[in-house]
């Protein structure tokens, strides 16, 4: 009953000491497998000075104690990260929490507008599919999320690209914002605004096909299910089905596949902010390692773990409002 | 010279209509029916009888276009129901027609609270305030006898027992005292003695209001209990129909004659002279308890005790009855002593063997020797295997050469009364009592010692059932098995058992020869148990039946 229910904060605080071995593990993983891959820091700044003398570079690997064991140097890096201290970045030349910071606005956007754009209108359709399953509506709404589905995001955001900037000109073709057009207020709001539309669309057709298909499916396996008979046996219209005892059952699967899916959309936006030029995390992620650019790199996927953390917990929040049947303990 | 009123439902030669590629054209064929102002009529017929689209075609509830009214007349209070528009059934339902359904956990939305959906009925029906609804809603749940109606009005539907769910139906249907009430086999899902007061309750409101009743069920001692006209059904057909007197105690078609020939009579088997066969079964001190969910730091795990020591034996050649209501331990006893399921304490001796104490690789040899018969015969075959393969699978893994296996498949086939052509087919090609036989075809193909069947003929039809457990018996007899037949069904326990288990919250409370347990019950839940069981006043009258 409602009156057992524990206080929110004691289930947050609980899932908060269980997200720590989780992230902890990651990062162990993700330092791993970096150092296995071939080349490091020092071997990018030297590439860049166009070579150097063997002595000048095992002093640099000194200096960044690179020359250590692969655990000294793990157990260095998850000491300061203990403390939140990522690093310092060779090749931005600053904190790696500085670039972080300037970075995540722009990838946070773009995964809100696209999520909570393919979630809306992938129950939509779906439940609109779903009422009028094996019609030509629903073959229309069927047919539209296949293709979605099987277009790939940067075939999709080229094309995009090919038509609404290069052909008809109505959209910017990169960045988050117009350069040294200086805008204020509204103005700037709406020049974001212009920015982020063509890769929200590649990015959340894709999602939205996915919410699409399961929302059909859930919606008509509840359609079919004794309370809602009970409910026209009550003497409830078809539209008062739908919105008071199919909706909400038919919601539940749809929500788990959101928190689920929060994660592939952040590897997703790597492709769609490196092709639209948007200063994001994904773009950077891109360039750290092509720059092995270590520290931002362990620092992005620190700050990712964390993002794909919070975001199952809120999915669990909503989970639980959403079903009746569920008690957060 | 003063109108009769009309009769509050008069089917005239309905005629429903099944889509192509049925068993048959049509789901019901010319029934008539009428039920007058505070009469309750049965309509009983076993599965695909036809009467659960009889009450959908009166709601105009049927999932068109596919099943649809195709002939007669369906005529509420005097007027045609054929022909009306959505809009005004719409107008009738859950208002003049209301109807009550079997399984109360799902036909009732888990997301809303209990006095959400008998406020919706006054909602979509009345212009009453709120606050009307709400004190209409707490008078209706203080009529049905639920406790503490105020809280139970904000309860979700899982928090409150089957029982008590089945009471808050009873009260979202009769909330504005319609004039027909469709029940649908309304007690089936709930335990004996919550059938009771169910069946009950049923009965006071319907008298209180004067409304005609449909009442569907597939059980004659439900009949007995509640019945004043009873009309039954066979695969369409109205076979007969008149006072519960005289379909009960003086059947005429021999359907119905075979139908209430197969209903087990309350009277145990003889006693058999006191066995002194060697005891193949036996458990000891016997405990489960069950871990509540809960967090890892939440600290406040309630553990569920589902069996306290519980202690048996099980002779050769005997069947010993677990009954008990549900909640009450006997499943668990079943998968414990099958090790389906660990158990915290306690022995369970197969053969002089501790099945308990037996190490992976002795507990596949030891397995052979008990084997279970599982309720729902359609859920334990896997539906993508042979028959003969389903029923050769276990020697073949006990290291059986598998053509011999096979063709033994086919033997036991016969034994359990199927052709042995059946081999080749898959499960869904076969009818539930079919499907049962397979289940105990392949228990028997390990040439078991001990059967452990649970609830084996509780989703059967009576008829079906009456010859499934016709089947046990005779092959225990003939294979000098020994039988743990879990189940709720007293009936078919009297029927079966040589001596029983009641079993209440975990623990023997009464334990004993069938006979003796039954004739003269000491604790006072077996006597409610026995005093619960529907038409337990009627004794099925013997009859030479032809039919069966």
């Amino acid at each position: 009953m409602t009156l057992h229910m524990p206080p929110i904060l004691s289930y947050a605080l609980r899932r908060l000491v269980q997200a720590i071995p989780v992230v902890i593990l990651i990062m162990i993983g993700t330092f791993l497998l970096l150092k296995l891959a071939p080349g490091d820091t020092v071997d990018a700044l030297v590439g860049d000075m166009g070579g150097a003398d063997a002595a000048f570079i095992a002093r640099l690997r000194a200096e960044y104690g690179l020359d250590q064991p692969v655990w000294v140097q793990l157990w260095r890096y998850m000491v300061k990260l203990a403390s939140f201290d990522f690093g310092w970045s060779f090749v931005y030349e600053q904190p790696v929490s500085t670039v972080l910071m300037e970075r995540l606005g722009t990838t946070l956007m773009l995964m809100a507008s696209s999520l909570s754009i393919a979630f809306v209108a992938g129950i939509v359709l779906g439940a609109i599919a779903a009422r009028r399953a094996y019609s030509a509506t629903d073959n229309l709404i069927s047919v539209l999320g296949l293709v979605f589905y099987a277009t790939p995001s940067f075939f999709l955001s080229l094309m995009l690209m090919l038509v609404f900037s290069v052909k008809l000109g109505w959209l910017p073709v990169g960045g988050i914002k117009t350069i040294a057009a200086f805008y204020t207020g509204w103005d700037h709001v709406w020049d974001v605004v212009r920015h982020l539309i063509m890769p929200t669309a590649a990015l959340s057709l894709i999602y939205l096909a996915f919410y699409l298909r399961l929302m059909r499916a859930s919606v008509m396996e509840v359609a079919d299910l004794d309370y809602v008979r009970t409910a026209r046996a009550k003497g409830a219209r078809e539209g008062r089905l739908m919105t008071h005892h199919i909706m909400r059952n038919a919601l539940l699967p749809v929500v788990t596949l959101l928190g689920l899916q929060f994660s592939t959309v952040l590897g997703g936006s790597i492709v769609v902010e490196t092709i639209f030029t948007l200063p994001g995390l994904g773009q950077l992620a891109y360039q750290s390692v092509v720059q092995r650019d270590m520290n931002t790199l362990m620092g992005i996927i620190f700050l990712c773990a964390i993002i794909v953390v919070v975001v199952n917990f809120l999915t669990d929040l909503l989970y639980a409002r959403l079903d009746s049947r569920i008690e957060l303990a | 010279m003063t109108k009769t009123p009309p009769p509050v439902l008069e089917l005239c030669n309905v005629q429903i209509s099944l889509p192509k590629g049925a068993d048959r054209p049509y789901a019901l064929e010319g029934l008539d029916l009428t039920i007058e102002a505070g009469e309750i009529v049965c309509l009983v017929g076993e599965s695909g009888s036809g009467k659960s689209l009889c009450a959908g075609a009166i709601m105009g509830l049927l999932p068109e276009p596919h099943v649809r009214v195709t002939g007669g007349a369906i005529r509420f209070m005097g007027e045609e129901l054929r022909g009306k528009t959505d809009a005004e059934m719409r107008k009738l339902r859950g208002a003049d027609i209301s109807m009550i359904f079997q399984e109360p956990m799902t036909a009732l939305n888990p997301q809303k609270t209990v006095g959400w959906q008998i406020d919706e009925v006054l909602r979509l029906h009345t212009k009453m305030s709120k606050a009307e609804r709400k004190v209409r809603a707490i008078e209706m749940l203080e009529r049905v006898h639920i406790p503490d109606p105020a809280s139970a009005y904000n309860a979700h539907p899982h928090q409150i027992s089957g029982g008590q769910r089945q009471r808050v139906m009873i009260a979202m249907s009769l909330v504005l005292s319609p004039k027909l009430i469709i029940a649908d086999e309304p007690t089936t899902a709930l335990d004996v003695t919550t059938q009771l007061q169910i069946l009950k309750l049923i009965r006071e409101l319907q008298e209180e209001e004067g409304a005609g009743v449909l009442f569907i069920t597939h059980d004659f001692g439900v009949v007995a209990e509640i019945a004043d006209k009873v009309a039954v059904l066979c695969r369409g057909e109205l076979v007969e129909s008149g006072t519960t007197d005289a379909v009960l105690n003086h059947p005429q078609h021999p359907y119905t004659r075979a139908l209430i020939g197969a209903v087990p009579a309350l009277t145990p088997p003889p006693i058999k002279a006191a066995s002194d066969a060697p005891v193949v079964l036996k458990g000891t001190g016997l405990k489960k308890t069950f871990a509540a969910r809960g967090g890892l730091l939440s600290g406040k795990r309630k553990a569920v005790t589902a069996v306290k020591d519980l202690t048996f034996e099980l002779r050769q050649g005997e069947t010993l009855g677990v009954v008990g209501e549900s909640g009450s331990g006997k499943t668990t006893v079943s998968r414990i002593v099958t090790r389906l399921l660990e158990c915290d304490q306690g022995s369970v001796e197969l053969d002089g063997t501790d099945l308990l104490a037996a190490t992976p690789r002795e507990l596949r040899a030891l397995r052979q020797h008990i084997q279970m018969v599982f309720q729902d015969p359609m859920a334990s075959l896997n539906p993508r295997k042979r028959v003969v393969d389903l029923i050769a699978q276990g020697p073949i893994v006990h290291g059986a050469d598998p053509a011999k296996a096979r063709e033994d498949a086919k033997r036991l086939l016969e034994l359990v009364e199927l052709s042995p052509a059946a081999a080749n087919r898959f499960p869904h090609e076969f009818s539930g009592g079919q499907r049962q036989r397979i289940g105990i075809a392949r228990a028997l193909a390990m040439e078991p010692k001990v059967i452990v069947a649970d609830e084996p003929v509780s989703a059967l039809d009576v008829s079906v059932q009456a010859q499934v457990l016709k089947l046990l018996a005779d092959l225990r007899d003939r294979l000098n098995l020994s039988l743990l037949f879990v189940t709720h069904d007293l009936r078919v326990a009297a029927q079966l058992c040589d001596r029983i288990i009641v079993m209440q919250k975990g623990e023997i409370v009464e334990h004993g020869l069938t006979a003796e347990v039954f004739a003269n019950p000491q604790h006072p839940y077996t006597q409610n148990l026995l005093s619960s069981i529907p038409g337990r006043d009627w004794t099925p009258p013997s009859l030479q039946t032809d039919a069966a």
